[in-house]
């Protein structure tokens, strides 16, 4: 159902730009032409994150700290194998969707630890990684309370999506 | 950011040093790899959106769809531009796509739009920020397909919790950033009325931007 929604979308816009008699070809180039100058600005910033949790990962200190954090897991009904997803997801997506494989071949993907980790990834984004981007263009250097009030609310989703796998 | 970059590099090649040195910068040169595939793929994806998006404005679609969302634009983001309005509702309408790359171009014009050289966000940069990484994603697709490889008898039968999870962090993120809101307005009416006698305080972007509005209108 939702594979057509793109397509329908697109088609619909080139009808329209011949219907209004407007260059769509031109109009495209023009767009995509921008997106190498995008990426120079935005490149940085992405070697710089993925970089720091790749480390992060490897040296296994993510580990550690998730264990150090989940007996305060618990007390909000996550489970504690899911610690580390929780906190890898702000961070960086790739590195998150690893951990997610490897909950998916430790517990499987129907089990309740493995419908909450499905519920942690998709209901959240990567906060810090989505601030920086978005700032990376800009002369603004301090982000006020983006970041904790962006982890707070998807926190507090990730605890109610947790509650809802036991009964849904 | 740069604290939490530090304290995860420090405490990681800290470790590691103890453990397996050698390890450290192979992890480093990975993580560098990664990034640079990710920044190729993201080219082509935003060269991609970038193109469609110029031919929504060309045809003047995006005029049509700000205009549309326009009541809510203006109660998340009160005073800002109209050009801004545009990025913003193009970026929203991304994001429940589930577009995610497509959305990122959009709001990185959006904040470029709003920047006015102050060096610290304003409240509608940060609505904006809270609002897209929390925001509804109709088809978390990368999960459902794992998921299926992973054998799941049914790969999507998590939606409805992830669904009610996503909205519900939708509406505590923009009810605390209006809390937020209200709270510096309140901080700023005060000192306004004790310390410069109802001088206009140039503390809000918000307020100054009306101001810079108005004062552009006499001129004409």
């Amino acid at each position: 159902m939702t594979s057509y929604i793109i397509p329908i979308i697109f088609i619909s816009v080139l009808l329209v730009s011949i219907f209004r008699k407007q260059d769509a070809y031109s109009a495209f180039i023009d767009g995509s032409g921008s997106a190498v100058k995008l990426m120079i600005n935005v490149f940085p910033y992405l070697l710089t994150i993925m970089m720091a949790v790749e480390v992060f990962r490897a040296s296994g200190v993510s580990a550690v700290v998730a264990d150090f954090v989940s007996p305060a897991m618990r007390v909000f009904g996550i489970p504690k194998e899911l610690t580390e997803l929780i906190l890898l997801r702000p961070l960086s997506g790739a590195g998150a969707l690893g951990v997610l494989e490897n909950v998916f071949t430790v517990h499987g993907a129907d089990t309740y630890i493995g419908r909450c980790a499905s519920v942690i990834y998709g209901s959240s984004e990567t906060v810090f990684y989505i601030s920086t981007i978005y700032f990376s263009q800009s002369k603004v250097k301090k982000l006020g309370f983006a970041i904790p009030i962006a982890l707070f609310a998807t926190f507090i989703g990730c605890i109610l999506g947790c509650f809802l796998c036991r009964f849904i | 950011m740069s604290k939490v970059w530090l304290i995860i590099l420090l405490s990681s090649i800290g470790t590691l040093l103890f453990c397996d040195p050698s390890a450290a910068v192979t992890a480093m040169v990975k993580g560098s790899h990664d990034a640079v595939n990710l920044a190729m793929e993201l080219v082509a994806l935003y060269a991609f959106w970038l193109g469609f998006f110029a031919i929504l404005e060309k045809t003047g679609i995006s005029n049509k769809l700000a205009k549309i969302l326009r009541p809510v634009v203006r109660f998340l983001f009160p005073g800002v531009k109209d050009d801004t309005e545009k990025f913003i509702t193009m970026n929203m309408s991304a994001n429940i796509l589930g577009l995610g790359n497509a959305s990122t171009p959009m709001a990185i014009r959006a904040i470029n739009s709003m920047d006015d050289d102050g060096g610290k966000a304003s409240i509608n940069m940060i609505m904006l920020v809270v609002i897209s990484s929390t925001s509804l994603q109709l088809l978390p697709s990368t999960v459902i397909g794992m998921r299926a490889s992973h054998g799941s008898a049914n790969p999507s039968d998590f939606l409805i919790p992830c669904m009610i999870a996503t909205i519900v962090s939708t509406f505590i993120g923009i009810a605390c950033v209006k809390i937020l809101w209200q709270f510096l307005k309140r901080k700023v009416g005060k000192t306004e009325k004790t310390e410069l006698n109802g001088k206009p305080l140039p503390v809000k972007s918000v307020g100054k931007k009306k101001r810079a509005r108005a004062s552009e209108a006499a001129a004409k």
